[in-house]
């Protein structure tokens, strides 16, 4: 899933201040699992940004609803924002690019979006891939060293490991993590092989799919 | 004589380093090179070590050149990606620089311009295969270069490091990817680093073992503390803190490190980190003073 985080408050308010009435709009899918753009998230926001915009002596008025996926555009489509002057969107990066193309009103983020990961238990998730169009997880273990690893090495631990944690001292090393688990796995012996640089020319290929027809990027 | 041929003789060869000042006079980093001359093989240059901006490694290698020097150019993976990276060795090699030590490189975060953007397009031992496919004659991308250089390339490995066998495993990597010589993160515990030389010495590769001089019990437990990869035994810490000139107890200590070690490795490369006045002093202690300049 795409993990979120609101903004700080502050942020918010600095960019929806010139606003008489802004309609927040959460998502249901990622960020609502994120604990960050579902119903409450919503439901919870515009009560702090009224309280904090009427400490300031502004007048902005502020509803929200929630729509199942902002990044789809069927989801958004029946989005009714006539009566707002401005959207302020719960949902990731993609999420408020595609609300920001249909709407005839800026869109402003409440969230930043911070990366792909997986849930670590409640309330806790991990970055676990960086959509870097060219998946080594095979020859890995199944562990990313281009996210997990402070420095995306791809060939082994470097000399900063600190008693099997990064020397960034944030996390444990991702390169001892990943041999540990090839041992476990019966083959060390994939470590042996040096992987290659990435092609890094396939993140300006894939700036989109199209599977739809002709040109489609396979 | 330079480093491939200090080390072809067969004799213990002795590197030390420099670090290019911040900014743009160099007079400080010469001073130190001079007092080194003729008592090291040669001194490796830092790149922007410890991910702190400094004047940039290629010029001051250029300055230890025309000075008359054996510079040893460190690359780091940090700061640059495969074309800025190759585009400089071949500046390096162009002004006869001759020697390159590959490195991953500290985390920017760790340094002095912490949001900037880290580039690790390369990691060491892929820098290897590059610098490996340019002494071939051709770029990373297999075109054919127009003057081939000619380098001697190093590595860095970490005997020490905690757990060692996948850090074993990556200095086989990097012999593998064309790594002829090897200097090693600071080493204290002479049978520690001799069982690490056994593993080296299956391989066609030259080893300097890791000195940093100790000055004092406060710095070698702020080492073990902070540096990963770092152990000074407890008896070094305690013999530090009863001495009543600890300078002159670590410098007898590297000397008699160098001595216990000098028939299992091919040499030491000692990091002096802002005491290079005290290189010749442990190379004296340690016997080692005649030989090199010989
Ligand atoms: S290698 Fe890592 S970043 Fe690349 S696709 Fe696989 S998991 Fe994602
Ligand atoms: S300590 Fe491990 S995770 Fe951290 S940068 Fe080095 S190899 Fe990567």
């Amino acid at each position: 899933m795409i993990v979120v985080r609101q903004k700080p408050v502050e942020e918010i308010c600095s960019m929806v201040a010139r606003h008489r009435n802004v309609l927040l709009v959460g998502c249901n899918t990622c960020a609502a699992v994120a604990l960050a753009g579902g119903e409450k998230e919503v439901d919870t926001l515009i009560e702090l940004l009224k309280l904090t915009m009427r400490r300031k002596g502004e007048t902005t008025e502020f509803s929200g609803c929630v729509l199942q996926r902002q990044c789809e555009p069927e989801f958004i489509e029946h989005l009714d924002d006539r009566v707002y002057d401005a959207i302020l969107s719960l949902g990731c990066g993609a999420g408020v690019a595609l609300l920001s193309e249909s709407a005839d009103k800026p869109v402003y983020p409440a969230l930043d979006t911070l990366f792909i990961g997986a849930s670590q238990g409640f309330a806790s998730w991990r970055a676990e891939c960086s959509a870097c169009g060219k998946c080594v997880l095979g020859q890995t273990a199944g562990i990313c060293p281009v996210t997990r690893c402070a420095k995306g090495i791809l060939n082994g631990p470097c000399g900063g490991v600190n008693n099997g944690q990064c020397e960034l001292g944030d996390r444990p090393c991702a390169w001892v993590e990943i041999y540990d688990r090839l041992e476990t796995l019966e083959r060390p012996e994939d470590f042996k092989e040096i992987i290659q640089p990435k092609d890094n020319s396939v993140k300006t290929t894939y700036n989109k799919l199209d599977l739809s027809g002709e040109g489609g990027a396979r | 004589m330079s480093l491939r041929d200090a080390f072809e003789s067969g004799r213990f060869v002795v590197t030390s380093e420099v670090g290019p000042p911040k900014g743009t006079d160099v007079a400080e980093m010469l001073e130190t090179a001079e007092l080194l001359r003729g008592r090291v093989d040669a001194l490796n240059v830092t790149d922007n070590q410890a991910a702190v901006m400094r004047l940039c490694t290629l010029a001051a290698c250029v300055h230890l050149v025309n000075a008359g020097h054996e510079p040893v150019y460190q690359v780091t993976c940090r700061d640059r990606n495969r074309l800025a990276i190759q585009s400089d060795i071949l500046g390096a090699a162009s002004f006869g620089i001759a020697n390159v030590l590959a490195l991953t490189g500290d985390h920017v975060v760790v340094g002095d311009h912490p949001e900037a953007k880290a580039v690790f397009d390369l990691e060491s031992v892929q820098l290897l295969e590059v610098i490996e496919t340019l002494t071939k004659g051709t770029d990373f991308a297999g075109k054919e270069l127009h003057g081939t250089p000619e380098l001697y390339v190093g590595a860095v490995v970490t005997p020490d490091a905690v757990p060692v066998k996948p850090q074993l495993a990556k200095f086989e990597k990097k012999i593998e990817a064309g790594a002829r010589y090897f200097q090693t993160q600071a080493v204290y515990d002479p049978e520690s680093f001799k069982s690490f030389m056994e593993l080296a010495r299956h391989f066609d590769v030259k080893v300097l073992a890791g000195i940093v001089v100790l000055r004092s019990a406060r710095m070698a437990s702020f080492m073990n503390r902070n540096i990963p990869g770092i152990t000074v035994p407890d008896a070094l810490i305690a013999e530090l803190e009863a001495s009543e000139d600890p300078t002159r107890t670590g410098i007898e200590i590297a000397a008699r490190f160098i001595n216990d070690v000098r028939d299992v490795c091919d040499g030491v490369h000692i990091m002096a980190v802002g005491a290079e006045h005290l290189v010749p002093e442990v190379l004296e202690a340690a016997g080692l003073a005649q030989e090199v300049s010989a």
